[in-house]
């Protein structure tokens, strides 16, 4: 007698793949209704890093809203920085120098960089290519060491002002930044003839996760992902800022959006970051300078001792030598870097160690109740963030605190469109799914 | 007796501190300085603590990186309620520790006041060096601490 | 005048509260029984062509002397024209609801939780009006002007 093998009663289940899973990629919480292995409805639950962001920008000042906007999108802290300055700048109607914009571009670049590198190395090592991910984050170091060259931070880096930025470019930034960048393009080389075509990884990621280019475009989708479905956006060419439209850059555009067309799309995208890091470093204006001062050093405090005792005989046209961490600030750089408003930006350090006028403009932007003040109104600034269009809506009421910071995150309108992606595959295509949406928790719930 | 007692202490102690499976409970920030102490320039391998399982019944230890927000804390707790003895807790970054500058109604206030914690890390974040720093210190809690066997 | 806000003025006449171009953003401020019509409007239209749905938000304007005490605030933007608009609409403390735009953009579904969460504005017709970003047990909404930024709600752990 044969066994009577049809199903009596069939019914889904419910599985919860929890807030916290090995999916290095942050919290969310899927509840999935599987059916064997078939995921026939999903729920996607966010909300387990929100850090109030935008009730904590409605305390301080303008400027102290800058170390938070940088843990918003972690891996490309100076993307976010220079958006939130450009909207508040847009808000006082000024413009920034032309040195000021090309050191945006260049870092904003580096920071594109090293966010695709962690994107990538993470979906790969999901899939299992744990080497992959090794070679990504040696990489990642060589652009942290630059970056901490510069701001010196590596993740955290408030790096941004309003007006312009913290300090210029060190000596020798040009030759480190050109090494930098052939190592990485070596990695990049390395990781190509490991995966692109590797069977397993072409297997998982081809033809999953697909979204066509009218649902994309209906859920409000911009940056790689839109691009990968076909439609060529990308706020740098069509809605240039700084000097973007001075670049030779390409804007890589994919067919079928899937998996794999947004892992090409990520590597070719590196590519083209590089060549606008070294055409920027090429044309930036006023390079080295080269000023002979045949005056003494004297460290800042000394200066302000003695000055105090009452020795100020000759002691302005000493060069004074402020504290290592105020590299760059000092006057010879300071002109190039900030936009010339008294009402933004803070005098070079010798006029604020040096006169009570520089001390008294230092004073009245940075205290409590004074600060900078733009005029009431409101404005949205986009730049091109990593995972899309990453747009700053400030509206001011004429006081030194803001009165509400909108950050509009690339990542949330990709997440919210999560649930019809992974509608139909199985539960093993989630992952690397997960994986291409680069979901970062600082952006999505702020 | 009691050498014999202290010897296998000792040597437990030993055993325990060069083995740690850690379980990186990742949420912010702090999460890309983790990689790059588990990866090849900061390498945490050479302490033994390589390998990260991402099991809660199969580690012994604890990482807890990133800002806790009020709605992951009672994930948090259940997490380390499922963890089996012995284990130990470490507080990775400023917002672990202290709640960091989120001083708002969304961020608890230092994880000491949901779970036990062995070592702080401060930091925002800690550059990989401190990290390695409280990862030995660790270490030697661990060994001089009487082991249960 | 650009002309998102003369055609704006154009179709909507009474319903257009006020509009300005404030560093360059074509602003309309429009009354919230025409929104929808409104968007609809500006997406099929072919000379403005909004074809993304880029922000949906809401300010509270508790501090700012304005009659009303919520503004939504709808950001688009046309791919084929590179041109932007904001629509922003008035909502008063007794009654702040205005219709959802889930029909015209799934996209909104998402962005219009988070106004409820974040403010208490209630969205019709909305297909699943939660919380998004709090938990559920959590009272109040978060960031209204009169929600003290330091009080904690915790579910663990104690109250400090």
């Amino acid at each position: 007698m044969a066994l009577d093998l049809k199903p009596t009663r069939s019914e889904t289940m419910f599985l919860n793949m929890g807030p916290s899973h090995p999916a290095m990629h942050g919290i969310v919480r899927i509840l999935l209704e599987l059916d064997g292995e078939t995921v026939v409805n999903s729920d996607v639950e966010i909300g387990f890093l929100h850090r109030a962001f935008e009730k904590m920008a409605e305390q301080g000042g303008y400027w102290q809203v800058v170390p938070y906007t940088d843990r918003l999108n972690y891996v490309s802290p100076l993307i976010n920085n220079f958006g939130y300055a450009s909207a508040v700048e847009k808000l006082f109607g000024i413009d920034i120098t032309e040195r000021t914009k090309y050191i945006r571009v260049i870092m904003s670049e580096i920071s594109r960089v090293a966010d695709h590198l962690t994107c990538v190395g993470a979906t790969a090592m999901e899939m299992g290519a744990f080497t992959v991910f090794l070679y990504m984050i040696k990489a990642r170091e060589y652009l942290y060491e630059l970056v901490e060259d510069v701001t010196g931070a590596r993740v955290t880096v408030s790096y941004a002002r309003v007006g312009g930025v913290k300090s210029d470019l060190p000596e020798g930034f040009k030759e480190k930044t050109l090494k930098a960048l052939k190592e990485t393009r070596k990695v990049l080389k390395e990781v190509n003839g490991l995966i692109t075509r590797n069977r397993i990884f072409v297997d998982r990621m081809k033809g999953i996760g697909v979204i066509s280019k009218e649902d994309a475009l209906a859920y409000g989708i911009t940056g790689p992902f839109l691009r990968s479905t076909g439609v060529d956006y990308d706020v740098r060419k069509d809605q240039s800022y700084y000097v973007y439209d001075r670049f030779d850059f390409d804007v890589p555009v994919g067919e079928k959006g899937d998996n794999y067309d947004r892992y090409l799309l990520r590597m070719e995208e590196m590519e083209q970051s590089m060549r606008i890091i070294e055409q920027g470093l090429e044309q930036i204006p006023a390079g080295e300078i080269n000023v002979d001062m045949d005056g003494r050093v004297i460290p800042a405090a000394e200066m302000v001792d003695e000055a105090k005792m009452g020795h100020t005989s000759g002691l302005v046209q000493l060069e004074v030598e402020a504290d290592p961490t105020l590299e760059g600030t000092s006057e010879r750089f300071y002109g190039n870097i900030h936009a010339c408003s008294k009402k933004l930006a803070v005098p070079p350090k010798e006029d604020t160690y040096g006169n009570i006028e520089g001390l008294m403009n230092h004073f009245k932007i940075v205290m409590d109740g004074h600060g900078v003040k733009p005029p009431k109104g409101e404005a949205y600034f986009p730049v091109e963030g990593a995972n899309g269009e990453l747009g700053f809506y400030v509206v001011s009421d004429g006081t030194g605190t803001p009165y509400r910071v909108r950050v509009r995150p690339p990542c949330f309108t990709i997440m919210s469109a999560l649930s019809k992606m992974i509608q139909g595959g199985t539960l093993a295509d989630i992952i690397p799914t997960f994986g291409s949406v680069n979901m970062i928790g600082g952006e999505l719930d702020r | 007796m009691g050498f014999f007692t202290t010897k296998v202490n000792d040597v437990v102690g030993w055993a325990r501190k060069y083995s740690i499976f850690q379980y990186p409970f990742v949420t912010a920030c702090c999460g890309m300085e983790y990689m790059s102490v588990a990866c090849s320039h900061y390498d945490i391998d050479r302490f033994g603590a390589g390998f990260p399982r991402f099991s809660p019944r199969q580690s012994d230890v604890l990482f807890v990186v990133g800002t806790i927000s009020h709605k992951l804390a009672p994930v948090l707790k259940r997490i380390f309620e499922q963890m089996a003895e012995p284990k130990w807790v470490v507080a990775f970054g400023v917002c672990t520790c202290t709640g960091g500058f989120y001083d708002n109604y969304a961020t608890v206030q230092g994880i000491d006041t949901i779970i036990p914690v062995d070592i702080y890390i401060p930091g925002c974040p800690p550059r990989p060096e401190n990290v390695l720093d409280g990862l030995m210190k660790l270490q030697e809690k661990i060994a001089n601490s009487k082991q249960a066997l | 005048m650009p002309i998102v806000l003369e055609k704006i003025k154009e179709k909507f006449g009474a319903a257009v509260l006020d509009t300005h171009s404030f560093r360059g953003d074509d602003t309309a401020l429009i009354s919230r029984d025409k929104i929808v019509e409104a968007a609809k409007f500006l997406k099929e239209d072919p000379e403005l062509d909004f074809n993304v749905l880029i922000d949906l938000t809401a300010v509270d304007c508790l501090n700012l002397d304005r009659p009303h005490r919520f503004e939504v605030v709808y950001h688009f933007y046309s791919i084929a024209k590179k041109h932007r608009a904001r629509l922003k609409v008035p909502l008063t403390e007794e009654d702040p609801s205005v219709d959802t735009l889930t029909g015209l953009w799934p996209g909104a579904n998402w962005f219009e939780r988070e106004v409820w969460d974040m403010f208490g504005v209630k969205f019709n017709g909305h297909p699943n009006l939660q919380r998004i970003l709090m938990y559920d047990e959590f009272q109040g909404h978060a960031l209204r002007k009169d929600y003290p930024v330091r009080k904690r709600q915790p579910l663990v752990g104690p109250q400090n």
